[in-house]
């Protein structure tokens, strides 16, 4: 054949139809992979349901002690007025004490307003303890029913098996009274 | 000793002419027909193969039926089962069959399995067949767990949340995995829609690993009690008409208990939970999966301090799925040249007393509350299942003395074998 003759003039570089072969394949794997990213990406959260990541909430009805929840994301977030012995209480905790050191500082922005995911970060389950009435744990601040983790009244992890604190979702001050999440 | 191969010469004209062309008849003759020798000794501990078949073609007719009446939409998911149950005709039927029949699936697959471990089914020339098992097992769990998430009740969101959020404790790629997985935060509408969708899709590709797992079977063809392998013609029978005789009656024995359930004890095996609609905002005092993920889930719930430098949650969560990765090495972790526990005294003590105790207690753990003492009791059962896989069962298979084989399976069943005597003569 004329191929093979010409092909092995240059048998070190291949032939013209290895070269064929591999355009060939290497445009299927571009193609393939074009086809799946579209698939893949599909999944993600679609528009509409970003769209929906920031919340704007009214905490002007909030009374000292207690705590709202509001949905963000799906999910809750727990918007709590601590009292003065609360807000003590969580800035004088020892930093050796805690499994996910944070200062009760670095996770408020005006120390009378604690706003915190309401997404126990074992196994996600929603912590009690927005009202003064409910199981608070030893620590003052949530308890979740599911597997015991307690809570500070700075949403920090002192007990039971979560890993790491509530997260402090971001957030800013509107006004006096709202705050917009997310 | 796979099928003498002679192709079947079929009497009636027109299955002639189909199996020429297309020779379908001749690969089930060959398959589950009068063409399979089977040992002759196959007890009823052999009838669980067929009877999860069965389960998995009811299962799948039942699906599809409820299809037909599901809404898959967070706002309607929960009022489409309702409507299912009180306004369309047999609707309760379908759903108590289909939601009942996940639990028998699984019921016949942990025998299935028992069965396997027991009389060493994963041993060489078997390990292949024995891998797909598993693999089976597994895509039987992902479609059981998203068909629990269906309903849309609170043991359904809050089941997926928990499950989703496993893959949340993966390092770096953990939460962008899990927002991936359900399209959004929380579970919602698109986590509901997808789920539905590969509910839909997995039982088929099931099937397709069981032609595979068939497949493979019949290269050696089945084990048996004695794991002596078939020396000749005589240790074996047809499997038509003998074990097909014998699986139709344990087939019979079967539906009786499955209809006990269905139509006597239908909630018997699910929660009441998840008759209350999903609710994001409240999470149920104690989220339990489905019983037959309960050794697994008191796996995941055993860990809780932190292992050197892996954080608790990931602990548990590759635990739980080592407990069944395990699996895969089994048939080199366990290399006894001796196959059935018959004939291992050693083995046999630890699978009655060691293995078996710890998986029912490890059950019976993951369906408790997650306090003391169940948590300790998981602890110890969790590291003994371990050890029994990864430290006991390759010591017990180098140093344990078997009890002596029978020459064939013919000599254990008749009490002797002509060409055993011919044997021992050399």
């Amino acid at each position: 054949m004329a191929d093979s003759a010409i092909g092995s003039g240059h048998a070190d570089i291949g032939t013209r139809r290895d070269f064929l072969e591999l355009v060939a394949w290497s445009s299927a794997a571009v193609g393939a992979g074009c086809l799946a990213l579209p698939l893949i990406d599909s999944m993600n959260p679609s528009a509409d349901v970003l769209a929906l990541s920031s919340t704007e909430v009214d905490i002007s009805g909030i009374d000292e002690g207690m705590a709202i929840t509001v949905t963000w994301r799906g999910s809750p977030v727990f918007v709590r007025h601590r009292t003065g012995a609360e807000i003590e209480e969580a800035e004088g905790v020892d930093m050796g004490a805690l499994r996910d050191p944070q200062t009760d500082e670095s996770r408020v922005i005006d120390p009378k307003w604690l706003v915190v995911s309401g997404v126990c970060t074992h196994l996600g389950c929603v912590p009690v303890g927005n009202k003064p009435s409910e199981n608070r744990g030893e620590f003052g601040g949530w308890f979740c029913p599911c597997h015991g983790s307690q809570f500070d009244t700075s949403g920090r992890i002192r007990k039971g098996p979560a890993p790491t604190n509530l997260p402090v979702p971001e957030y800013a001050f509107t006004s006096e009274t709202s705050i917009k999440i997310g | 000793m796979s099928a003498s191969h002679e192709k079947p010469v079929f009497k009636n004209g027109m299955v002639r002419w189909v199996d020429d062309r297309l020779p379908v008849v001749t690969v089930m003759y060959n398959a589950i027909g009068p063409g399979h020798p089977t040992p002759k000794n196959l007890s009823y501990w052999w009838n669980f193969g067929s009877l999860a078949g069965l389960m998995l073609g009811l299962q799948i007719i039942t699906g599809i039926v409820l299809a037909m009446h599901y809404n898959p939409s967070a706002a309607e998911a929960f009022n489409s089962v309702e409507h299912i149950m009180r306004d369309v005709n047999f609707g309760w039927f379908l759903r108590y069959a289909h939601a009942n029949g996940a639990s028998m699936f699984f019921i016949v697959v942990y025998i299935h399995i028992f069965r396997g471990l027991y009389y060493g089914s994963y041993k060489s020339p078997r390990e292949l067949l024995w891998m797909l098992g598993v693999v089976i097992l597994l895509c039987m769990m992902a479609t059981a767990f998203m068909g629990y998430v269906l309903p849309w009740g609170q043991m359904s969101f809050w089941g997926a949340k928990v499950i989703t959020g496993l893959f949340g404790a993966i390092p770096l790629v953990g939460e962008p995995l899990q927002i991936w997985l359900l399209g959004g935060f929380a579970p919602d509408n698109a986590s509901l829609n997808r789920f539905f969708s590969l509910h839909f899709l997995l039982p088929f590709v099931i099937a397709a690993v069981i032609i595979l797992h068939i497949w493979a079977l019949h290269i050696p063809g089945s084990s048996n009690p004695t794991g002596v392998e078939v020396k000749s013609e005589s240790d074996t029978v047809p499997f038509h008409p003998y074990y097909t005789a014998k699986d139709g009656f344990g087939l019979g024995v079967f539906l009786i208990l499955y209809c006990l359930m269905l139509f006597f004890l239908p909630n018997a095996l699910g929660h009441p939970d998840n008759y209350i609609p999903a609710n994001p905002m409240s999470t149920p005092a104690h989220i339990v999966p489905e019983w037959y993920f309960w050794p697994f889930y008191a796996i995941l719930r055993a860990f809780t301090a932190d292992f050197f430098f892996i954080p608790a949650k990931l602990m548990g969560v590759l635990a739980m799925f080592s407990a069944i990765l395990v699996w895969f090495f089994l048939p080199w972790l366990d290399n006894s040249p001796v196959r059935s526990g018959n004939y291992r005294p050693l083995f046999r003590k630890f699978f009655w007393f060691g293995l078996l105790p710890c998986v029912l207690v490890l059950g019976y753990c993951g369906g408790a509350p997650a306090e003391e003492p169940f948590v300790m009791i998981s602890q110890i059962a969790t590291a003994y299942y371990f050890l029994h896989f990864l430290v006991i069962l390759p010591i017990v298979s180098s140093v344990e003395k078997p009890e002596p084989l029978p020459y064939s399976i013919t000599e254990s069943v008749l009490g002797s074998d002509d060409k055993a005597t011919l044997a021992s003569g050399n």
